[in-house]
């Protein structure tokens, strides 16, 4: 009895022991929670050097776009240990400041000697900063990215496409500036029949679930004076976001959605942006920056068949950011090693191989070094739309400000109920309540 | 039946052998009543942490200003403002109006429909098994598959719908936009969902049609009944409280129908096909209005509630009939 008594002592210690082996394993284990898309591949390839040098293994927690925020959000506002880094949206970043969820970074930034200065402006501020425009770090720069456009380079340069479009339009058919040469073009090519298929003008953001529309939107409306709030008093919107110019941007969206867009277009954003273009359907086509190098590599349409070109112009020149920062998470048991990480990702040979990868670095050293804009096909064009950014609302209530616009935008452009005015005289209405209930105003 | 006895008795005494003494002692000890408890306090527990509790919960927080974004905040009293706010809110009423379209018309369809491939099937003709298991298909398959493959369908350029349309009809495919058009979106979700939950119905009026006893039929025969008359008097009557149950299931259902016009239009074009539980979702998980959104679910709750109720006692008194 003794003896079996012992031996299952012993049956018991060793199966203890071995259960406990593996989480004295997982102590040098990160993970790192991120959207599902291309990006995010070049960062598991770009990690292998970082687990390589520290012996640290990195796991990643992607999540598709469609429910990349909801997925996140939750595991942040549950104080979940999920993650011990992420790379947030933009719009987090006040909510994830003023509610806690990320570290505050600038005593590790002052530690380590990582400047702020070293990164492009305009993502030190999308990114990295809450309250805007003041010196509080909440991330670091991961991934720049902006709306900005691709476009069939080989239609473009078909002479017989080139001598009609001359003869009607008076200019050549090029890359446009303004956005009144971009609606032409893309009437120009609406239903028009190239290699045996009906091909039309432009795609552009239209989805409505989640921030589509609002991303399309807002980059032609910034172009025509659009602006979310009076410059000298935060908050006051009147007059600034349903000015006489941002009516006429909203109305020009939705002629151009109503002119030039595929049929069936009425619930579009990235991906299916980048099907369309991919399938030879669109002329031209809006989408995120992230999608070019995937596009550049496409068999059908990139190689010389594709370029690139920024936002174009109106009265104002701007486009509207997309990208994220890397934060390190509050709740996370591994913040040591979290930061380590994001020392390591800061490194300006590590930002180097990350932009040789796919990724979009942030670091002035590495978008501004001589042969940068050479380096990739749409390395100017990148260079060129970050100059000209501009963020939604980085608010905490960012999420009830969107949705207002969503509905706003999508029932006057897509749905054609009511008018530009009365679209964005609601939205002052909805964004009002919004800053109201947060005490705000 | 021998045989089976005795596996039981066997498996029995082992049972009994195997539990310790103290248990047997305690257990002994105890009424039938008691016993009772004991099996089914479990369930009890489960029930009231899972349904009660939440919603007890869900309540007191309808009267607070709590966002679930922000822990660390005051959780303030703040009366009935939060149900102030829903039931003045514009946003919420059309989202209202949107279900109970959707609620209405699904609901006339798929009884129709299903009353009458039921009756159909009933008749037993050759092959009608093959054709039931046909017709049940749709409703085995997960909504997000059905979502995502009716998107496909409704798709102008290359949907099988759009080109069966513009075949009968002579409209240009590019022009027949079911997901874009305000008009017919709420057509698009709701032949999809007719689609997808006829044969539920179907199956619910079949049992119904089945119950009825095949005498009273010879006995209309015999008063040379005709089958109009025999229709009208006896089958519509006698699977009227099936059809009823369908109606009820059907329409809490469809009360809270979310995935199928998340993945069809994500409540546009605009806010057209934007149903209760979309606004619902959107002010606690995306705006994190848990306060408010307590307040909304309360309403909806009730609302259902209340009617599921009275129908339910029309329900009870046709079958008193």
């Amino acid at each position: 009895m003794q003896k079996k008594s012992k031996a299952l002592l012993g049956l018991a210690s060793a199966l203890m022991l071995s259960s406990a082996l593996p989480n004295l394993a997982k102590a040098d284990e990160l993970t790192l929670c991120w959207a599902a898309w291309d990006p995010a591949n070049a960062l598991v390839e770009l990690s292998k050097d970082f687990s390589a040098k520290t012996g640290t293994t990195m796991k990643f927690e992607f999540v598709p776009w469609t429910s990349y925020a909801d997925r996140f959000l939750n595991e942040l506002n549950s104080h979940g240990k999920l993650c011990d880094l992420i790379i947030g949206d933009s719009q987090w970043i006040g909510g994830s400041a003023e509610n806690g969820h990320y570290v505050k970074l600038n005593d590790f930034f002052d530690k380590e000697g990582i400047k702020m200065d070293d990164f492009v402006p305009a993502t030190v501020v999308g990114y990295s900063e809450w309250p805007k425009n003041t010196p509080n770090y909440w991330a670091l720069p991961a991934m720049g990215d902006v709306v900005g456009w691709t476009y069939r380079k080989d239609w473009f340069e078909r002479p017989e496409l080139k001598k009609e479009f001359k003869e009607k339009y008076g200019w050549d058919l090029a890359a446009p500036k303004t956005y009144d040469q971009l609606k032409q073009i893309a009437e120009f090519f609406q239903k028009r029949e190239i290699d045996g298929k009906t091909v039309y003008g432009a795609s552009i953001y239209t989805e409505r679930g989640s921030e589509g529309i609002t991303m399309g939107a807002t980059n032609v409306l910034y172009d025509w004076g659009f602006q979310y709030d009076n410059p000298k008093k935060p908050y006051e919107m009147e007059g600034f976001v349903n000015s006489p110019d941002a009516v006429k941007g909203l109305e020009f969206y939705k002629s151009l959605y109503d002119c030039c867009t595929p049929p069936g277009s009425s619930n579009v954003y990235m991906v299916e942006s980048a099907d369309a273009f991919k399938s030879g359907q669109v002329a031209m086509q809006m989408n995120f920056a992230f999608t070019w190098p995937g596009l550049y590599k496409d068999e059908k349409v990139g190689g010389d068949r594709i370029g690139f070109f920024p936002n174009p112009a109106e009265k104002a020149h701007f486009a509207q950011l997309g990208g994220q920062g890397i934060s390190v998470v509050s709740y996370s048991d591994k913040k040591d090693g979290a930061l380590q990480y994001i020392k390591w990702f800061a490194q300006p040979d590590v930002q180097a191989k990350w932009w040789e990868l796919g990724g979009f670095s942030c670091l002035n050293s590495v978008v501004n070094a001589p042969g940068f804009a050479g380096s990739q096909p749409y390395a100017q064009a990148f260079l060129d739309s970050m100059a000209i950014v501009k963020d939604f609302w980085a608010e905490p209530s960012y999420a009830s400000l969107l949705q207002a616009m969503q509905k706003r935008v999508h029932n006057y452009v897509v749905a054609g109920n009511g008018t530009a005015q009365e679209a964005l005289d609601g939205l002052v209405k909805d964004w009002t309540q919004v800053f109201e209930d947060d005490g705000k105003i | 039946m021998n045989i089976s006895n005795s596996i039981v008795e066997k498996a029995a005494d082992a049972t009994a052998k195997m539990t310790p003494n103290s248990v047997v002692r305690r257990v002994r000890g105890l009424s039938d009543r008691a016993i009772a408890w004991l099996f089914i306090a479990p369930a009890i527990v489960l029930l009231l942490a899972i349904n009660i509790f939440p919603l007890i919960w869900a309540i007191y927080l309808s009267f607070t200003n709590y966002r679930a974004n922000r822990p660390n905040a005051a959780v303030e009293g703040v009366g009935l403002r939060n149900y102030e706010r829903v039931l003045t809110d514009p946003d919420v009423w059309q989202a209202m109006q949107t279900t109970a379209h959707f609620v209405f018309w699904t609901i006339v369809l798929q009884t129709v429909i299903g009353f009458t491939l039921a009756y159909l099937i009933d008749r037993k003709f050759r092959g009608h098994a093959f054709w039931t298991t046909i017709i049940l298909i749709p409703m085995m398959l997960s909504p997000a598959v059905v979502g995502n493959f009716w998107r496909f369908l409704y798709e102008p350029q290359i949907g099988l719908f759009a080109y069966a349309v513009s075949w009968l009809s002579g409209i240009p495919t590019s022009d027949i936009r079911m997901l874009g058009d305000v008009s017919l979106a709420p057509w698009a979700i709701i032949i999809v969902d007719t689609w997808m939950w006829t044969p539920y119905v179907m199956l619910i009026c079949l049992a119904g049609l089945r119950s009825i006893p095949d005498y009273i039929y010879e006995a209309a025969e015999v008063d040379r009944a005709s089958a109009w008359r025999q229709f009208w008097s006896i089958t519509v009557p006698m699977a009227l409280p099936f059809i009823m149950l369908a109606i009820l299931f059907r329409g809490i259902e469809n009360f809270k129908m979310f995935d199928m016009v998340t993945l069809l239009t994500g409540g546009g074009p605009g806010s057209v096909t934007e149903v209760a539980s979309i606004t619902l979702k959107r002010a606690a998980f995306e705006s994190w209005a848990t306060g408010r959104a307590s307040a909304f679910a309360i309403v909806l709750f009730v609302a259902v509630f209340g009617l599921a109720n009275i129908y339910v006692k029309a329900l009870n008194k046709v079958k008193q009939r």
